[in-house]
């Protein structure tokens, strides 16, 4: 990580402003000046903004240069976010979705003018039937938790369609938090499954549930949280489809098992993919990403609108689909982060994808095997692409999974995921990627290594850790109890 | 080996190491029935190859910088500095992760904090959150947290001149939410009709200005409908809020929409940006991720994602919302482009916008009665709607003489009024708008 | 740890001290300790007739949210309104000034426990 050496310190914007300041210039002006009170009424038309500033180009170059110098990023090293999949983010597709034949086009131009980016998009849709074995795939979730409520209002509409009324889904204590929340924004009730001691669904509590009936679906991710293939999904599949249920797949580990298994020969009937996780689109600092959910035949007529349709080599958004949820967002979807996965894909291509596969996996299980010995591992069973440690062994010296993760940041590493997933206590999620070379893995181990050696002998270095970064560990009681989100010109304001 | 991954040496001292000797021994939890042979996908290609490809593709598009272009409808095409792609392309901006470790996160911290003064400058509210997908799931946002602040009501008094897109997700997750919607009509200036409002049964009232045909609305007399309900204000073309008077000043509870129109490429509809500014004393009610101004330990201003025990992560199904994420690189375009406008700019360009469009406007009206302006004595701001019976097959003529000259009603929704929605910014100059006058005036 | 002597407790960790017809409520040290550094109590308003054992408020820390649950059935008389700009109370005194609610009792349930029962109940629980 950058030390505190570089500039470590600068205003907000606002604060750096000087009268009389542009940073700008609009093209000349060329039609008759107009006075707004009279165009508009004087009651609806407003002055200066009293607070934005008067900075120049350069001090705007200047301020944003600055601030990025704080950040963590992939590009300065590991970034072992355990179910993030912080890989590698090619350049030539950054290159490639600032083509104006892409980032110039609008969305309400005519489809005859707008024939390659309808075709990028029937290509990429293509491709994710190709690795997910589904029958279709919708493009217009801006991420994955909107990937889950578009997939769940499917499912609750095909129940509908029915007339059924089911109104309860299961869920995995191990899941992420977004799929309770989305279900429940789908309009239904969610309730808990406890998994088995190795981690995993438990059959035979998911059969308890089905006889007690109402049940509409089960969301579940695969691997789950903990990086452990559930063995029993397809079976749990065929009990869910024998009693007229659904199986929702979070695809959030799909880096897991890209061109060795699919989720349609697991059963899924949706299933939502993050093209920035597993295609490698910038995660961008919290996004822009996107979702898209693939389905079974069974659910493809529930599929939001449009859909985009190849007719005689021509291609067309369709929104003639009268079983169709409707809309689920502003036209279709984020094309810009579609273009860069699909870039990603055909760079890699079917032998390229399953080699990122092997190599996620082979990093990961690397790293449970290097740390092993020094961090306690909650679950024996057979991981994929991440490894779940817990902090137990470092708990007697009174150091917890956050100071260990604080510690990582001197050592120049990003922290793992921590305190997620649930099931396990003071958990540290470790995912590499198949980014990482075996010198990046060593020396992340080193680091670990160290640390947990700093733990027994010096625990108040990794308590009050970090040491070098831009700022020192924050206060977060503090803007919880006093929010203040804004900036504000009087101090007086802020309160 | 592939070029975006490590070599065939790491990987074989990677299985030494695990005692393997093939990566096919760590795949062997997943069951055999459920494994796939080769994926149904051409091989791997050079990035020459890819490139190629994607030029292509890119060439079968009709570019706005190819032509003259009068489009909006929910998307705008303002002037985009180059200082904001350079901050966008910087790596330690696009290629980090959320900010959920504050000490090495700073600068995505900092510049999001930013992004929510904006949007509370712009706004005249008093809180705004980190950004949200999109204007129409922005919507949605408003309407869920109206109905959690006002759990006996279930009817939505929504315009009909909202965004078509943004009404239809709002259909749909009402839906969802077993809300009513009651969908409000327009009068004869083209502004919403609020008579059917009964604010004791409702939980929020939605309009959109300027709306979907342009006009800017009566807020004052929406806001006076809403009564005790909460009065949402709909924000499509962002830039408006450098000259209208917004949501804030007439006591609004919610101002939210689309940021795009500060200088985010189109992008064939996304990714674009969503923002949420409301009342203080709804914040912890608020949907998405927000930052928090705080101190370190040696007592240094610092800023940390916070109120986190909103969100699904922690609450997961009582959580306010079930977004996790927020639009953070485009939340950080838009705070880059208002920066450079500043105090002055983002007034002036505002006015030049209407400014132009109100030339164009005038030119249209002695076009009369070839095609007429749906709402001549309506107050617009840079978008009107020019009332024509075949407005596609018009367009089309006017593409082929090299200008994208609106959007057909047609395209939007069934229920507006045949037309072509025209929209203008600083970009078109007066010779733009000539040809095109002069253009429909030959073809009509 | 604290337990006082002259107060009975839930399962649920909070504390109950009856004066007459009013029970005085809050969340014990065990419970605060738990949560962490307290950032928001959500209480119910006065004149709410809440049920034993019903959801009655939340407290909340910066990366958690515990509910509260009544432990006695009655109508809330008084909430404590020092909290709403000192949070950190429930932290540094939860039987004292960090207080919740106070009822007016209808009904105390029979299996609330003394301060050795519930400390044998903690140690089962958490191991702590």
């Amino acid at each position: 990580m950058k030390s505190k050496s570089l500039r470590s310190r600068e205003a907000l914007i606002f604060e750096r402003s000087t009268p009389g300041t542009v940073g700008y210039q609009l093209p000349a002006f060329d039609v008759e000046k107009v006075d707004p009170a009279q165009t508009l009424g004087a009651n609806l038309v407003r002055e200066e903004i009293q607070g934005l500033p008067e900075v120049s180009e350069v001090d705007v170059v200047r301020h944003f240069h600055r601030l990025s110098q704080w950040n963590y990023a992939v590009d300065d090293g590991l970034y072992p976010l355990g179910s993030c999949t912080m890989k590698y983010n090619p350049r030539i597709n950054e290159e490639l979705v600032r083509l104006a034949g892409f980032s110039q086009v609008h969305p309400l131009q005519p489809e005859s003018e707008v024939q390659g980016a309808l075709r990028l998009m029937w290509e990429l849709e293509q491709a994710l039937i190709g690795i997910t074995g589904m029958a279709r795939v919708t493009l217009q979730p801006a991420a994955g938790a909107h990937g889950e409520l578009t997939g769940m209002l499917m499912i609750r509409k095909a129940l509908q369609d029915r007339g059924e009324a089911r109104h309860t889904v299961l869920i995995p204590d191990s899941a992420h938090g977004t799929n309770p929340a989305s279900a429940v924004f789908a309009g239904f009730k969610v309730k808990e499954l406890a998994s088995t001691s190795a981690g995993t669904l438990d059959l035979d509590a998911l059969r308890r549930e089905l006889e007690a009936g109402d049940v509409a679906a089960l969301m579940i991710t695969v691997p789950n949280t903990l990086g452990v293939f559930e063995p029993e999904i397809a079976k749990a599949a065929a009990m869910l489809h024998d009693q007229g249920a659904f199986l929702y797949m979070d695809g959030a580990n799909l880096n897991a098992f890209v061109g060795i298994a699919s989720p349609g020969k697991m059963g899924a009937d949706a299933l939502h993919i993050n093209l920035h996780k597993t295609f490698s689109t910038p995660h961008g600092g919290g996004g822009p990403g996107a979702g898209p959910v693939a389905v079974s035949r069974l659910l493809e007529p529930y599929l939001p609108v449009p859909v985009v349709d190849k007719r005689d080599g021509r291609f067309a958004l369709d929104y003639d689909r009268p079983k169709s949820i409707g809309k689920v967002r502003s036209f279709y979807g984020n094309f810009g982060i579609m273009v860069r996965a699909l870039a990603y894909i055909l760079s890699l291509g079917r032998n390229g994808l399953k080699a990122m596969t092997e190599a996620a996996v082979l990093n990961a299980n690397y790293l449970r095997r290097a740390l092993q010995d020094h961090y306690h591992l909650p679950y024996q069973s057979p991981t994929l692409h991440e490894v779940v440690f817990d902090d137990s062994w470092q708990k007697p010296f009174g150091v917890s999974n956050m100071d260990i993760a604080k510690r990582l940041l001197d050592y120049g590493f990003h922290a793992p995921t921590v305190s997620f997933p649930l099931v396990v206590h003071g958990a540290l999620m470790i995912e590499p990627t198949d980014s990482e070379s075996l010198a990046e893995l060593e020396a992340f181990v080193e680091a670990m290594k160290a640390i947990a050696q700093e733990a027994k002998e010096n625990p108040e270095l990794l308590k009050t850790a970090p040491h070098t970064t831009p700022v020192r560990r924050v206060d977060e009681v503090r803007a919880a109890r006093q929010p203040v989100v804004r900036w504000y010109a009087q101090d007086s304001e802020a309160t | 080996m592939h070029r975006y991954q490590p070599g065939a040496g790491d990987r074989q001292r990677i299985l030494q190491a695990l005692g393997l000797s093939s990566p096919e021994e760590l795949f062997t939890s997943i069951p055999q029935d459920l494994r796939v042979g080769e994926l149904p996908l051409p091989l791997g290609m050079a990035e020459e190859e890819v490139r190629r490809v994607f030029r292509q593709w890119a060439a079968e598009n009709v570019t706005a910088d190819d032509t003259i272009s009068f489009l909006g409808a929910g998307v705008y095409r303002h002037v985009v500095p180059s200082v904001m792609d350079a901050v966008l392309s910087r790596a330690e901006f696009f290629t980090a992760y959320t900010p959920y470790q504050p000490e090495v996160s700073q600068g995505t911290l900092q510049a999001i904090f930013e992004f929510q003064t904006y949007v509370c400058l712009l706004t005249e509210m008093p809180v705004a959150n980190a950004s949200l997908y999109d204007g129409a799931t922005a919507v949605v946002e408003a309407v869920l947290m109206a109905a959690r602040l006002r759990p006996e009501k279930r009817k939505v008094f929504v315009s009909r001149l909202l965004h078509p897109d943004y009404l239809g997700t709002l259909r749909t997750y009402a839906e969802a939410a077993e809300l009513e919607l009651v969908e409000l009509p327009w009068d004869a200036s083209g502004r919403t009709h609020l008579e059917a409002v009964r604010p004791e049964e409702a939980v929020a009232v939605v309009v959109q200005s300027p709306n979907v045909v342009g006009v800017v609305e009566d807020l004052g007399a929406a806001k006076k409908a809403a009564g005790e309900a909460l009065a949402v204000q709909v924000v499509a073309e962002a830039t408006s809020l450098g000259l209208l008077a917004p949501g804030g000043r007439f006591g609004f509870d919610v101002v939210c929409g689309d940021m795009q129109a500060f200088g985010l490429p189109p992008s064939f509809g996304g990714p674009h940006v969503g923002f949420f500014a409301t009342r203080k004393e709804y914040l912890r009610q608020m949907p998405g991720r927000l930052v928090g101004q705080t101190v370190d330990e040696d007592g240094q201003r610092a800023f940390v994602l916070t109120l986190s025990t909103r969100e699904q992560h922690i609450r997961r199904a009582k959580a306010t919302s079930n977004i996790c994420t927020n639009h953070s690189l485009m939340a950080l375009g838009v705070t880059v482009v208002l920066s450079l406008l500043g105090k002055k700019g983002v007034r002036e360009l505002a006015w030049v916008s209407h400014a132009k469009a109100e030339y164009l406007r005038k030119r249209f009206a002695l076009l009369a009665p070839k095609v007429q302006l749906a709402f001549p004595h309506s107050p617009t701001y840079n978008e009107f709607l020019l009332l024509h019976p075949e407005p596609e097959a018009l367009l089309s003529r006017l593409s082929e003489a090299g200008i994208l000259g609106g959007v057909a009603t047609s395209r939007l929704a069934p229920y507006l009024p045949p037309g072509i929605l025209v929209a203008v910014t600083e970009k078109n100059s007066k010779g733009d708008c000539d040809r095109l006058v002069e253009a429909v005036g030959r073809l009509t | 740890m604290a337990r006082p002597e002259n107060l009975v407790y839930s399962k649920t960790h909070e504390w109950v001290r009856v004066d007459g017809e009013i029970a005085t409520v809050g969340i014990t040290d065990y419970a605060q300790e738990q949560l962490g550094d307290v950032v928001m109590v959500d209480l119910p308003p006065v004149g709410k007739t809440v049920a034993a054992g019903q959801e009655m408020g939340t407290v909340e820390s910066v990366k958690a949210v515990s509910e509260v649950f009544s432990p006695v059935s009655g109508e809330v008389v008084e909430v404590n309104g020092q909290l709403e700009a000192h949070p950190e109370l429930v932290n540094q005194d939860p039987f004292g000034a960090g207080w919740l609610v106070k009822i007016k009792v209808a009904q105390v349930p029979a299996d609330l426990m003394d301060a050795k029962a519930y400390e044998q109940f903690v140690q089962e629980e958490g191991g702590h």
